[in-house]
């Protein structure tokens, strides 16, 4: 049978999956995709608690995670948009002004 | 009897795993857009499977409807093509020894613990029979109103600042 262990391990590998991608990446955007790789795995542990506890608060947490992801794909974006127009690359490399 | 629930959760988890790999691995942004996407639609599956239709639905209209065009929207403007210089950072084994530590604790502390709370009242009968989208209209709006109304002023300071930060000249 299908136990919450299951759903938590899949949440933990894409997890794991998103933290190498953060960390190793160069492009930008490809960064901010292994963010939302991460956010979704934290998604999915509190909708699978959730129904294993019979209450609602880990969906309606699950829905307000959504927003704020989108929020922040918003401005992330718009961010990117404005340094590719200084720089001409998305780089992460690049983003070295405030280096020492 | 080899209960068919299993078999297929293990085949979309391979599928999703798969595609979070993909979306790590892939040399050109577009097809880690593309596993993304394929991702966002393997764990609706797997929300449904959980007897929550309502979040399977906005997570298909919110992160792979709109979420996702507008990262390939961002990707066909600025025009990125395949990578030519080095994909990876030069901290890639530390990186693998960090997540493969992630990975264990967190697989560690989900296989010797137990879920110990106190069960609620929502069961799988109650979601089919009240609906999944009246059970969180009446915990969103009653007990969760103040960060629900917070969230809309959040998502109004958002849409000023993407489209001051991408002006040409403020």
């Amino acid at each position: 049978m299908v136990s919450i262990h299951h759903y938590l391990v899949v949440s933990a590998i894409l997890f794991s999956l998103g933290t190498f991608g953060v960390l190793t990446r160069r492009n930008a955007i490809v960064i901010f995709m292994c963010i939302e790789l991460m956010l979704n795995a934290v998604n999915l542990s509190f909708i699978a608690l959730s129904s294993y506890l019979g209450n609602m608060d880990g969906q309606v947490f699950v829905f307000f995670v959504m927003t704020v992801a989108a929020a922040e794909a918003a401005v992330g974006l718009a961010l990117m948009i404005a340094f590719f127009r200084n720089k001409e690359s998305i780089d992460v490399e690049d983003f070295n002004l405030l280096k020492w | 009897m080899i209960a068919i629930e299993a078999i297929f959760f293990y085949l979309v988890a391979l599928v999703a795993i798969t595609s979070g790999f993909l979306v790590v691995k892939c040399k050109s942004p577009v097809n880690s857009a593309i596993s993304l996407v394929m991702t966002f639609f393997c764990l609706a599956i797997f929300y449904v499977m959980l007897h929550a239709p309502f979040m399977a639905a906005i997570q298909i209209m919110v992160y792979a409807g709109a979420i996702m065009v507008l990262i390939v929207f961002v990707i066909m403007l600025l025009n990125l093509g395949t990578e030519v210089g080095r994909r990876y950072t030069h901290g890639v084994v530390w990186a693998a020894v960090l997540a493969a530590l992630v990975l264990f604790q967190a697989v560690t502390f989900v296989r010797s613990g137990d879920i110990t709370g106190l069960k609620g009242s929502i069961t799988p009968d109650m979601v089919a029979s009240v609906g999944h989208t009246e059970l969180i209209g009446r915990s969103m709006f009653t007990q969760f109103l103040l960060p629900f109304e917070i969230t809309s002023i959040l998502l109004l300071v958002a849409i000023i600042g993407a489209v001051i930060l991408a002006k040409r000249k403020v």
